[in-house]
């Protein structure tokens, strides 16, 4: 919490003694899109969250001074089959109860040259908070910049599939979640 | 013609029957299931040994093309006969068209299809979820087709055994008398 407030007041400097820069900071929510994807006895399988909210602030002059914060709302995933989102929102997978949202925050930006970017920052969810690294891409289209990206994740790190589904011969421990997130100046 | 069944033309009937016996029996088991990874490990076993008795379907078509079996016995009437050849060539068709249906639901639903989880079938429809239920109902329906037609073809072949007395049922079982 200290250091995103750290990293929020940084950002509200920055904006202040730039303001002629472009800052994307207002999320598109229907041109954005978090997905999922994971292995099914050799069969790879997608998903997706229909509800999420975000905040962003990013300016492609300073990279340093950006900032990102996804909440994801657990209870809008979408498997394909109203089974397998019920089997989802259960205390074995992500006990959307008790847990409701994940959230990804970000704590530092890299800037790794052309449109590429670093993303550090820590991922939550069902109660236990890990650092990540997420690889993004930025690309400007018209008025609004896309942010694309994928993040490898292993479900067992979050205790996502507790009990009859906590070996990974079935449903695999590795997933991806891919994300696309729009946003524009305003 | 031959009086008798190649040794082949047997081993893919009884091959055959063995899976579609056992394919009916997991179809209605697994489906009543709670969402557990037995059940998804169920409903991946039952897309192989579906795929597979399409495959050795085939197989038994092509070589029933090069093997005619055996003719009908002299003492069937014509209604008889009529009934054999519907109820064989309905059997052919629903041997291709409930893996096919499976096939085809299985990429509505948005799962593909892996034989034996190494080798991936195309999805030839985009995900859709009505799509998919019409399917699913598509190859239920098929199959109490399928299990209409058995009892029929399992109460033919008793009786030709034991009331007839002719050698329809023995000519698929037997080794060939040489
Ligand atoms: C000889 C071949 C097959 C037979 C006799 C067979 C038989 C059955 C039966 C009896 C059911 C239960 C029907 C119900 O309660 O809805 C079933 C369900 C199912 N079959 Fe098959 N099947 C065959 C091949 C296949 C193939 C090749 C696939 C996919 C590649 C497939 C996919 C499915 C699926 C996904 C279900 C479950 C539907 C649900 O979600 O409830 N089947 N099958």
């Amino acid at each position: 919490m200290k250091r995103s407030a750290l990293a929020l007041l940084s950002t509200l400097a920055f904006a202040s003694s730039a303001a002629q820069a472009v800052e994307y900071n207002h999320v598109l929510a229907e041109q954005s899109q978090i997905a999922f994807g994971y292995q099914q006895m050799g069969v790879s399988m997608e998903g997706g969250f229909k509800r999420f909210s975000s905040q962003l602030r990013f300016d492609p002059a300073a990279p340093d001074a950006a900032r990102a914060m996804i909440e994801v709302d657990l209870a809008s995933v979408d498997t394909g089959s109203a089974e397998g989102d019920e089997e989802l929102a259960r205390k074995t997978w992500f006990n959307t109860p008790d847990f409701p949202s994940a959230r990804f925050e970000s704590t530092r930006v890299n800037a790794l040259g052309g449109n590429q970017y670093e993303v550090a920052g820590t991922l939550t969810i069902k109660g236990t908070t890990r650092d990540v690294v997420v690889p993004a891409t930025f690309t400007v289209a018209g008025d609004a910049g896309v942010f694309e990206g994928s993040l490898n994740i292993q479900r067992g790190d979050f205790s996502i599939g507790e009990g009859a589904w906590k070996a990974f011969d079935i449903v695999a421990n590795d997933v991806v979640i891919r994300f696309r997130i729009t946003a524009v100046a305003k | 013609m031959s009086a008798h069944y190649t040794a082949t033309a047997k081993a893919l009937h009884w091959c055959i029957a063995v899976l579609i016996f056992g394919m009916l029996g997991l179809g209605f088991y697994m489906t009543g299931l709670d969402l557990s990874p037995t059940k998804l490990q169920l409903y991946s076993w039952h897309k192989w040994a579906g795929v597979t008795v399409f495959v050795l379907g085939l197989l038994r078509l092509v070589w029933r093309l090069g093997h005619p079996p055996p003719a009908l016995p002299q003492h069937m009437g014509a209604l008889e006969r009529f009934a054999a050849r519907a109820g064989h060539l309905t059997l052919y068709v629903l041997m291709f068209a409930i893996p096919l249906s499976g096939w085809l639901m299985s990429s509505a639903k948005g799962v593909q299809t892996v034989w034996f989880g190494v080798l991936p079938l195309p999805d030839l429809l985009a995900r859709d979820k009505a799509l998919g239920d019409l399917l699913q109902t598509v190859h239920l329906s098929l199959n109490f087709l399928l299990m209409a037609v058995l009892a029929a073809h399992v109460g033919a072949a008793l009786k030709h055994h034991f009331i007839d007395r002719d050698d329809v049922l023995t000519r698929m079982l037997r080794r060939r008398p040489d």
